[in-house]
This record gives C-alpha cells, sequence and structure tokens, in this order.
C-alpha cells in the first residue's frame, strides 16, 4: 500500500530521529520499527506445570506453517531473553507456544505470563513442515516433543479428508500428557487419524526404538509413512538410528542442544572487537551468553546450533563446540556463538 | 563470569610519582582501599539492576515522547499566545529530557544491560544536530578516559576556550566570555563541530577521508534534524495560519534547551573546586588513581529530584564520572556513598546549587580570558 508508506514517510519528517511507530507504541503495545511484538491474548494451563500462550503478533509477522517454530523474547529482571518455541497451533492461524517450566525462561513465561502482556517474536523458521502433497503419515513424538507435531494435527486433521495420520505419543502419564483431551476428541471425530498413547508410567517402560517391535504393534504399516519424530535427544537419536537400519524417511526436530559429556573446554577472555568489549567467559557459558551478558545485541536465532543465524567471524583464538566437545577455529573461520564457548582468549568480530 | 575494564591497572604507577594535590596526603596503599570499595559499590549497584530500572526509563521516555507530541500538536496554533506558550515549552522539555537523561545516558550504555534494540547505545539517535556516533566518540571515549588532562582531555575548554592556567594563554584568549556567551544558544552546533575534531585533522593526527566522512553523517542529521524543526512543523501549522509562529517556537525551544545543556555541561569540571591535571601526573595511573582524578576532577549540583532529572542525573557528575555505564536513576543513592566516602579520606567532594556552579564556571572563564 503506496500510500500508507507514503504517510509513514511524511510522519517521519516530524518524529526524527525517532520513528512514528515509537510514537505510536504511546497508545498501540505492538508499534514497532525495530522489533516485532505479540500481545498476549489467552494463557491457559495445560498441566501441572505447562501452559499455552496465546497470541497476537504484530505487523511484520508472517504466518507460520505447521511445525514452525520462533523465537521469543520474554523480559526477566527488565533483562530480554530469547529462546525458541513451537508453534502449536493450525498453520495461519494466530500463534500460541505451549511451554513446560523448565529453565529460567520457561519457568518465567509459565508463571508470569498474563493476558495484555507483550512477548518480543522473531518471524517463524524452520523446515520440519508437512509434506507438500497428501501421504500416509506417522508421528513419533515424546513429551513436549508434541507441540509442533500438535500444529501440523490441527492444520491436517479437520481439515483434509483424505487425512491419514497415526500419531504415537509417549508420556509419563495421562496427566502429564500435552492437549489429551482434544487429541482424544480428534481421535474420535476423524478416522483418518488414530492415536497412540504411551504411558511410561503405566506400561513400566519406555517406547522401545531400539527394535521394531514397539513400532509394529502401534502401527503395522510404519515403514510405509513418511515418519516425524520430535523430542528428547536419546529419544530421536534411537529413532535415528532404526530408520537408518531400515532405510525409511524419517524428519526430526531437536529441541536442545546436545552437549558432549566432558566438553565445555576450558573458558578464557572473550573480546567482542566491534563493541570494544572484554569479558571473561567460563566453559559452560556459550559466546552467545557472554555476549549478551555484557549487553551486547548479538545476533542469535535458534540458540540450539540449528539455525546459523548467529554466526560470526572469528578473528583469533580458538573455540569449543559443545555439541561434539571438539576444539576448533582458525581466523575468519565462521563459529556458532550459541553453540561454542572459548577454548582459551578468543576474538570475535562482534 | 565478569567484565574486564581494560582502562583499570591495578598497578603500574612509577614509585614516587607525585599525586594530585587534593591526594597528596593518601598513601599507596590506601589509593587501592578506595578503587575496592568503589568497585564494591560499582557491583552492588550491578547486582541489583532490574525490573524497577526498567520501568524507570520506559516511564521517561514514555513521559518525553507526550510531551513532544502534546507540544508539536500546540504549536498548530501558534499564532495563539497560549498555545504559543505551551507548544515551546512542552517541546522544550521534551527536548532536554531527550537530550539528557535519556539520550545522554542511552549513547553511555547505561541500559544496554536491558537488551532491548529500541534503548540501546549502538541503535540510539538523539534530537541533537551532532549524530550519536560521532559523539560517542569525542564523549565517552576521550573525555571520559582522559577526564581534565589537559592535553588529552578535549573538552577543556572544549578547543576554543581557555578554560585552564596550564592552558597557554595568547591574546585570542580575551574574546573568552563572548565566545561562551555566544556558544550557549548554538550549544549543539559548538558539539557538531568540535566532534568533527578539525584540530586533529590540522595536525595530521586524523585523516581527510574520516573527516569526510564525518562531515556526511553531519549533513545528513542537520537536513533531517532542520527538516523537522524548522520545515515540516511550520509547514503544518501553515494549515491554521501559524506557521512564521510555529517556526519562532521551534527556533525558541530548541535555543533554550542549547543554553540550558550548556550551563549544566560548564557545571560538570569548571567550577571552583574541580581540579585539572597534567599528563606527568597520570602516567601509569592505577585503578585507585583513575577513580581519585574522575572524583576530584568532577563537580556536582545539588537541588531537587526534578533538577536531577532535568540535567540528566549530570548533576552527580561525580558519581557519573565514576560509573559512567551505571543506569542514571541510581545515581542519587550512589552519591550518598561516593560522599561518605570522600569525607573519609579527605577528598573534596566539589558541589553546589546550580546558580552558584553557573557563576563559578563562568567567573572562570572571564578570569582565564586574562593572562
Amino acid at each position: 500500500m503506496p500510500s500508507i508508506r507514503l504517510l509513514s514517510r511524511l510522519a517521519s519528517a516530524f518524529t526524527t530521529p525517532r520513528s512514528p511507530e515509537d510514537f505510536l507504541r504511546l497508545v498501540d503495545p505492538l508499534a514497532s520499527a525495530r522489533q516485532l511484538r505479540g500481545l498476549v491474548t489467552s494463557v491457559v494451563p495445560e498441566t501441572a506445570d505447562s501452559v499455552t500462550i496465546r497470541f497476537r503478533p504484530g505487523k511484520g509477522w508472517n504466518a507460520h506453517e505447521a511445525g514452525q517454530w520462533a523465537r521469543i523474547g520474554v523480559e526477566i529482571d527488565g533483562v530480554r531473553h530469547w529462546r525458541s518455541y513451537s508453534l502449536s497451533t493450525g498453520a495461519g492461524q494466530d500463534p500460541a507456544i505451549t511451554v513446560t517450566a523448565m529453565g529460567k525462561v520457561s519457568t518465567a513465561l509459565v508463571r508470569g505470563t498474563r493476558r495484555g502482556d507483550v512477548l518480543f517474536l522473531a518471524p517463524p523458521e524452520g523446515d520440519f513442515v508437512l509434506p507438500e502433497r497428501p501421504r500416509p503419515l506417522l508421528m513419533l513424538t515424546a513429551g513436549s516433543g508434541l507441540t509442533p507435531v500438535m500444529s501440523m494435527i490441527r492444520t491436517l486433521v479437520p481439515r483434509r479428508a483424505d487425512a491419514d495420520l497415526v500419531l504415537v505419543h509417549s508420556s509419563r502419564s495421562p496427566e502429564d500428557s500435552l492437549f489429551r483431551e482434544e487429541l482424544l476428541e480428534l481421535a474420535d471425530q476423524f478416522p483418518g487419524f488414530r492415536l497412540v498413547q504411551w504411558f511410561t508410567g503405566e506400561r513400566g517402560r519406555r517406547l522401545d526404538l531400539a527394535g521394531t517391535g514397539d513400532l509394529d504393534a502401534a502401527c503395522p504399516d510404519w515403514r510405509d509413512r513418511a515418519a516425524y519424530a520430535c523430542g528428547p535427544a536419546e529419544f530421536l537419536d534411537a529413532a535415528e538410528a532404526l530408520w537408518q537400519r531400515e532405510e525409511g524417511e524419517l524428519r526430526v526436530e531437536r529441541f536442545a542442544a546436545v552437549v558432549a559429556p566432558g566438553s565445555g573446554g576450558e573458558g578464557g577472555r572473550v573480546t567482542f572487537e566491534k563493541s570494544d568489549t572484554e569479558v571473561e567467559a567460563d566453559s559452560a557459558t556459550t559466546l552467545l551468553a557472554a555476549g549478551e551478558d555484557a549487553g551486547l545485541m548479538m545476533r542469535s536465532g535458534c540458540r540450539m546450533g540449528i539455525c546459523h543465524a548467529c554466526v560470526t567471524p572469528l578473528l583469533s583464538g580458538q573455540v569449543r563446540d559443545t555439541r561434539t566437545g571438539e576444539v576448533h577455529g582458525e581466523p575468519g573461520h565462521l563459529v556458532q556463538t550459541c553453540v561454542s564457548t572459548a577454548a582459551g582468549p578468543v576474538s570475535l568480530d562482534a | 563470569m565478569t567484565i574486564v575494564t581494560p582502562l583499570l591497572l591495578d598497578q603500574g604507577r612509577p614509585a614516587g610519582r607525585a599525586k594530585p594535590s587534593a591526594a597528596a596526603h593518601l598513601s599507596d596503599a590506601q589509593i587501592e582501599e578506595l578503587g575496592r570499595e568503589l568497585d564494591a559499590l560499582r557491583e552492588s549497584v550491578i547486582a541489583t539492576r532490574g525490573a524497577r530500572d526498567a520501568a524507570y526509563i520506559r516511564r521517561v521516555i514514555a513521559t518525553q515522547r507526550s510531551l513532544e507530541l502534546a507540544g508539536r500538536a500546540a504549536l498548530l496554533f501558534a499564532k495563539h499566545k497560549p498555545a504559543w506558550l505551551a507548544g515551546t515549552g512542552m517541546l522544550t522539555l521534551a527536548k532536554i529530557l531527550e537530550n539528557m537523561e535519556i539520550g545522554h545516558n542511552v549513547l553511555h550504555g547505561q541500559w544496554d544491560w536491558m537488551r532491548d534494540p529500541d534503548i540501546h547505545s549502538t541503535t540510539w539517535e538523539w534530537d541533537f544536530v551532532t549524530p550519536a556516533e560521532a559523539w560517542q566518540h569525542t564523549h565517552n571515549d576521550l573525555h571520559h578516559t582522559w577526564t581534565n588532562v589537559v592535553g588529552k582531555d578535549r573538552d577543556v575548554g572544549y578547543t576554543i576556550l581557555r578554560m585552564d592556567e596550564d592552558q597557554p594563554w595568547t591574546p585570542r584568549n580575551l574574546g573568552n566570555p563572548l565566545y561562551n556567551a555566544l556558544l550557549a544558544p548554538v550549544f549543539e552546533w559548538g558539539i557538531a563541530i568540535y566532534d568533527l575534531e578539525l584540530d586533529e585533522v590540522r595536525e595530521g593526527r586524523k585523516p581527510v577521508a574520516e573527516l569526510k566522512r564525518g562531515l556526511k553523517a553531519l549533513g545528513a542529521k542537520f537536513v533531517k534534524q532542520a527538516a523537522k524543526d524548522y520545515v515540516a512543523t511550520p509547514a503544518a501549522a501553515a494549515v491554521t495560519g501559524s506557521a512564521k509562529q510555529a517556526l519562532t517556537a521551534t527556533l525558541t525551544a530548541n535555543a533554550a534547551r542549547n543554553i540550558w545543556a550548556h550551563a549544566v555541561i560548564f557545571c560538570g569540571h569548571f567550577p571552583a573546586g574541580a581540579d585539572t591535571f597534567t599528563e606527568e601526573q597520570i602516567e601509569g595511573e592505577t585503578r585507585g588513581d583513575w577513580y581519585v582524578r574522575q572524583m576530584i576532577g568532577s563537580a556536582n549540583i545539588s537541588g531537587s529530584r526534578l533538577m536531577h532529572l532535568m540535567t540528566g542525573n549530570l548533576s552527580f557528575q561525580i558519581e557519573h564520572h565514576l560509573f559512567p555505564d551505571l543506569p542514571s536513576n541510581r545515581y542519587a543513592e550512589v552519591a550518598v556513598k561516593v560522599r561518605e566516602i570522600c569525607e573519609r579520606y579527605e577528598l573534596p567532594y566539589t558541589t553546589g546549587p546550580l546558580p552558584k556552579q553557573v557563576a563559578s564556571a563562568w567567573a572562570k572563564v572571564f578570569r582565564l580570558a586574562l593572562p
């Protein structure tokens, strides 16, 4: 709309060096020229320690695809923290995240979010999405790994009569199981959707992906289905190994950076050249966290080593990759600051 | 994890080097201990920074923006005297708040810890003709590092005034009071030109290419600033036949803001009691020495909370110079402790009401006009 752009140009002649949005924010909490925002429209408890937070995003948000995630910024004690969360609503709807109180940021979100609060957002990302053409699907989830898959189910099942989707979801108990009522209802209503619940508490053991027995029982034709998996690291490792052996196709979404045992390195002094800042970072502090703790505006994305939004040129020194424990780095190399720690003194072009 | 301040060394002072006279009675050990006390004070504020402080700066920003909007709205009817007065008043207040409590302090990085890109030293641009980046260099880097070191701190006289006995007298200095009086209403231009560091270019210490870049940035900033205050606002007021009055109003607001900023800033280091230093005196300066220099080289302004707000808490110049990146709203509580430390170590803590401090700074301007 060129007329709006013209209007905004005109308005900015009156507001420079601020943007018109900076003034608009006096009345509209979502107005911002620099930072996408979302207004919390509801906070609904899911289980004892998880809630679904639904929000209305401001201008600049792209409607998400089912299965995507977004970075959410939350203020804790005046400091903005960012984490990535899967969006659990159907594609194109107002987004919602379902958060379990684990870790500082998620706990603050679960305990502290109220309707009317403003969250900070980055546009949705990720390619853990539904296949382009309809085909039989198998969703394998555990715990909160259900959230991105829930978005797929909500998108696909009620809208497509030809949907053929099996969900095998593992959780501790019915009370711990996210979206349980809704899933039961959907399974009841739509013949194309079958729900297999695996309660580890009741069965006395986990879903066994070392062999094919449990899968054969839950979903006999699993080999013919396009498979998706999301859950804790070991669950995904087992699924990946199994599908590799069986030569099937599997897409996985990992939630947390895998930290190699005993890795972390020795830490050291981190110099952010452009910002003229030096910080002592220990072996447990990522370069990203070190920069942010010093108040720098660091580039970042998923914060778990997937999206590469945080890559920054190394000027000198070496870093340790927290996922592999490997120490690497030469001047000019791009390092992922979100999964790298200092292995001795490090200088970054940031 | 600790943030390293590379500037402050723990050791290095050559044995036997003369201390500034105001601190001559202190032993090296005492100065070291004083440094530790001030470090602890800084840590205690950082440890308690939080939601309350964030709410404070957001409240000031919202107030400033409301004042600015209301002021410009009133100027649409500036041909009516009350509207002119109200508009000019609100715009002046808005500009003062924007420059002092918000701009100066945000550009110091005082609010960077919030990690809010809307209130951050790397993204902020202010309603002042000199571009933020140029000012950050001459002010944050040069002035705050070399505070009051004659020959190093170019803020001693801003390269046009003679403000210290140690600056050699020339007949040109007879104009000291005149230059200063002319500078006040156009202070933002004084700063903008000062930030170009023309003398550094003349002496070959600053590349001409860098000057060109600075000029370009200043030109672009000037066009936008002038377009807002002297074109857009009067043009909008033309609808009610108030163009001319709106123009006089924005000119008045800018001049009033400049005079205020000039007055406050001249109270920072020039009133009687604030010390200056020679380059020899700071050789191998330790962490404690650096703190001492900031304390005895700066002067405060006493007054009400509103007064502190309108000076951007630069009324706590001593505290600001000790801890330039602590949030400005905390200087008042820090001041109580700094003053106590000064008393205990028998160091001067220069402060006084605004008229007294302004008069004292002007007295120096007059006195140093003569050899």
